[in-house]
């Protein structure tokens, strides 16, 4: 078959030739997020073993008989991207899903950016490049189709794959692939409309289902290879200490044992080097045990007798209530956003309330424990495992040892959840060192305790808020933060009510704790949500208004026009409480149902949930939630709902039992028989509704999460009378009561 | 170290492991039937449940002198490709998020349908109530658990 005539007719800026790939594969990759520029990648970066695939992009390979794989770009975590990301690109391509097959994409920065679960960022960030990627190679598939044919592709329709010209002839994407992939990568090819969208917004299957319902090797726990030892590291027992000295004279004699050395001096260099990852990697060296199985590496590791120092205080919980409760009653803050005269407006104020509310840590708890493989080799440094934020561990782990980025090949399993915990690769650079210090290939496991007691918590916090009310109008509102470590980011300041009160003040304030911390799902939203929408419900009733109305009133205050740091859409917002105030049936219960509302914007997306509250033989039981969710265009309805449900519960089962408190610098709990998670008897039913307004989509992976702990204090307070200041709930049992008086009367 | 024979799946494995060895990880390390899951290693959250003559037990508690002469059925010998009435309501619901907890769901499942063909909401609850999903994909193993109690009828165990 010539192909010159076809190749003269196109625009044709770069020809690569298909031998350049062992076997005859070719892999065109293009950064979606800059210029379109195609460039031949020496290596498969990915598996070609299949040689009759065509590739026309990291994404996308399409083989001689139509089939076609998508590469997923982003780490799965559970929110469901390896099946959405590659419906938008199918949805472009016009192809049918059920010939498409999904592979995880490896860290490839040549290839994609942001490879990060984070966030909930992956479709909001992906949507215009995961639909150009799509769009572009249907193109491409056209145009030779069009040259072939000798028409204009124009002419051309396509469906599920195949192309058909005016005459009712037919090519199939496999007909042309060969000659296609060839051809420079078109930009700013037009999209589809919503109206013609055939995959998008159909209920599509996890892709990775089969696997799960089987058993089937996926996580970073499963991978092995040749030769694979396992590590198991003893750790500070408790934050602040250092290592002094060890004896392993007893484990070194235990079956399966391969080696036992200290790791640290590598760490602390990259510590030194990159001051912002100090607080993710303690200070002391740690003692590492290689055996031939993991429990043997778990069961030697306890033999070992090793001798710690305190270096820095030990902390704890009771000491942390103090020093948070003195920060928010001193003076050192740090303004956020100030507007107008909040002190002003107080004094002057005809009613003013002041509410505090109180957190806990949090471990991260994902079902798969802390986990990574590393090989070290001349040639390159291989890693395997769970990781959130792939380009950034791979960047730390060349720098730990002195290599290249090109060294590094980092393959990302499926991921046994993250919920932030992943985002802090501190276990995969560990790995690195043990695995440079081992000679061989080796798989470091965290015991649950491990991964709860030397983990990186969401920080205790509290907040404080103040506001005045004149003439019947809240005109002062001041929210004032205490956390230990870090202080809200630079948005949240901005989120609702900003802008709808003319006197406003964001002050923070911390505490520089030695226990480490970090982000854990919807950070800072995941507690401050609870606090503003509580106060706003007990605002409502000292105003005697009603307490929507209250919120949809300040919302009629706000004009995002006006002030462009507004981050959410007064309309939006609106729309997704008027919803749910009807489908909640809100205020046409039944006497012995108790509601309570909230409405939250974060991550992007507007929600507003609605909790029931029934009482049963005179208790009141969280039975339902009601939730609706503006995240513009819902890509995979089956997938998204999932992730609502998810994030709701993940709410209500942290506001009412998570709690990990500290003891003389460590945690009082290390596993789920002292940590309360939430299980399937105190799950209430949850009603998902989504916003169905055409737009493009925004975040699910967190923002629905945020509401739920409120929704659910509000909805006791109707049943109970009880206000609840502190999380969790369950820790302040004598609050979840109905008054004996009530049972009697 | 000491051998052990033990019949999992159908087949009889021989390992030679240290006695105190869990059975979770002689599945895990020894025979690569990864599927079944460590997620706390003290019988508390199920993700390591299996079927031990039928019954349904926390493979990380189980010590190899107690399944001495027992049938071990995993996750990978539930159904010879898939389609047990749990695994298939599972994959109709599509109830996973990360996932990592399902196999020990649908273990659970299993065994408690197979002596509890017809179960209440409660019945479910109760049975469930041992197995930690993180994700908290509850809502969709009650529906699925349902489902699938509608489809036991006849059906026989793979292994």
């Amino acid at each position: 078959m010539s192909t010159n005539n076809t190749f003269n007719t196109l625009n044709r800026r770069a020809f690569l030739r298909n031998s350049s790939l062992a076997g005859g594969g070719l892999l065109i990759g293009f950064n979606l997020f800059q210029a379109c520029k195609p460039k031949v990648i020496a290596e498969p970066a990915i598996d070609l073993a299949s040689l009759d695939y065509n590739d026309f992009n990291a994404f996308i390979k399409i083989a001689d008989n139509g089939a076609v794989t998508i590469f997923s770009p982003n780490p799965e975590v559970g929110q469901g991207v390896k099946t959405s990301m590659p419906m938008i690109i199918a949805e472009e391509l016009d192809v049918a899903w059920d010939n498409v097959y999904v592979e995880q994409g490896i860290l490839d920065t040549n290839n994609y950016t942001r490879q990060v679960a984070g966030g909930s960022q992956s479709i909001r960030f992906g949507w215009d490049a995961l639909r150009q990627t799509g769009a572009a190679a249907k193109q491409m598939l056209v145009s030779v189709a069009a040259a072939r044919w000798g028409v204009d592709p124009s002419e051309c329709t396509v469906s599920e794959g195949v192309i058909t010209n005016a005459a009712g002839e037919t090519l199939g994407y496999g007909d042309v692939v060969k000659d296609a992939a060839q051809l420079e990568v078109p930009e700013n090819v037009p999209l589809k409309k919503t109206s013609e969208y055939k995959i998008m917004g159909k209920d599509t299957p996890n892709v990775d289902i089969d696997k799960i319902i089987t058993g089937k090797s996926l996580y970073g726990m499963d991978y092995k290879t040749e030769g694979m030892v396992y590590a198991s590291v003893l750790r500070p027992p408790a934050f602040g200490q250092k290592l002094v000295s060890y004896d392993d004279s007893a484990a070194r004699a235990m079956p399966g044992v391969v080696d036992i050395f200290t790791i640290g001096e590598k760490l602390r260099g990259l510590a030194e080097a990159v001051p912002r990852i100090t607080g993710i990697i303690s200070d002391s060296d740690k003692i590492v045990v290689l055996a031939n199985s993991t429990w043997e590496a778990m069961k030697a590791k306890k033999a070992i007798k090793a001798e710690w120092e305190e270096v820095t205080k030990a902390e704890s919980t009771e000491e942390h209530d103090k020093i948070l409760t003195n920060l928010l009653d001193g003076n050192k803050f740090e303004t956020l956003r100030s507007d107008g005269n909040v002190k002003k407006a107080l004094a002057e104020a005809d009613q003013v309330l002041e509410r505090t509310y109180e957190s806990p840590f949090l471990p991260h708890s994902c079902m798969e424990p802390m986990n990574f493989f590393a090989n070290v080799t001349e040639e390159k440094v291989h890693l395997v495992g769970p990781i959130q934020t792939p380009e950034g561990t791979a960047g730390f782990v060349a720098q730990l040892l002195g290599r290249e980025a090109d060294d590094i090949h980092l393959e990302m399993t499926r991921i046994g959840g993250g919920f932030g915990r992943r985002l802090y690769g501190n276990f995969a650079i560990e790995a690195a060192e043990i695995a440079d210090k081992a000679k061989k290939p080796v798989k470091l496991v965290f015991s649950r305790e491990e991964d709860m007691e030397d983990g990186i918590y969401r920080m205790s916090i509290k907040y404080r808020i103040k506001a005045g009310v004149k003439d019947g109008k809240v005109t002062a509102y001041h929210l004032k933060e205490a956390a230990v470590n870090s202080n809200m980011y630079g948005l949240v300041p901005n989120f609702f009510p900003a802008g709808a009160i003319e006197n406003y003040q964001v002050d923070t304030a911390k505490y520089d704790s030695n226990i480490t911390t970090g982000a854990w799902r919807a950070p800072y939203t995941n507690f401050l949500a609870y606090a503003e929408q509580s106060f706003f419900d007990e605002l409502a009733e000292l105003m005697e208004v009603d307490k929507i109305q209250l919120r949809l009133d300040l919302l009629d205050n706000v004009n995002p026009e006006e002030d462009e740091r507004i981050q959410y859409s007064p309309e939006r917002m609106k729309e997704v409480i008027k919803v749910a105030v009807d489908k909640s049936g809100w205020g046409k219960k039944p006497e012995d149902v108790h509601q309570g509302f909230v409405n939250y914007y974060c991550h992007n997306t507007h929600v507003a949930e609605v909790a029931d509250v029934e009482i049963e033989n005179g208790e009141p039981v969280l039975k339902k939630i009601t939730c609706v969710v503006d995240c513009g265009i819902v890509v995979n309805p089956l997938g998204a709902k999932n992730l609502v449900e998810g994030g709701v519960l993940d709410g209500v089962g942290h506001s009412m039992f998570g709690e990990l408190a500290f003891k003389d610098g460590k945690p009082t709990a290390n596993n789920f028989d002292r940590y309360q998670l939430l299980r399937i008897k105190d799950a209430p039913v949850v009603e998902t509704h989504f916003i169905d307004n055409g737009l493009s989509p925004t975040g699910l992976g967190e923002p629905t999460l945020p509401p739920a702990g409120g929704a659910v204090a509000n909805a006791f307070k109707s049943a109970t009378g009880n206000r609840l200041y502190k999380q969790p709930f369950t820790k302040t049992p004598e609050l979840l009561k109905v008054p004996e008086k009530e049972i009697i009367g | 170290m000491p051998t052990y024979q033990i019949n999992v799946n159908g087949a009889s494995k021989t390992v030679d492991v240290a006695e105190d060895t869990p059975v979770l990880w002689v599945l895990r390390d020894h025979l690569d039937l990864v599927g079944t899951k460590y997620g706390c290693g003290i019988g508390q959250c199920g993700a390591c449940t299996i079927h031990v003559d039928g019954t349904a037990m926390r493979s990380c508690s189980l010590t190899l002198a107690q399944i001495d002469g027992k049938s071990i059925t995993t996750i990978e010998g539930l159904s010879e490709d898939g389609t047990h009435p749990v695994q298939e309501a599972w994959k109709e619901v599509d109830v996973p998020q990360c996932g990592y907890c399902q196999a020990g769901q649908i273990m659970t499942a299993s065994a408690f349908l197979a002596k509890n063909p017809n179960p209440s909401e409660e019945d479910i609850e109760n049975a469930m109530n041992g197995n930690i999903c993180r994700c908290a994909t509850y809502t969709r193993i009650r529906k699925a658990v349902q489902i699938a109690a509608e489809n036991m009828d006849g059906y026989q165990l793979f292994t």
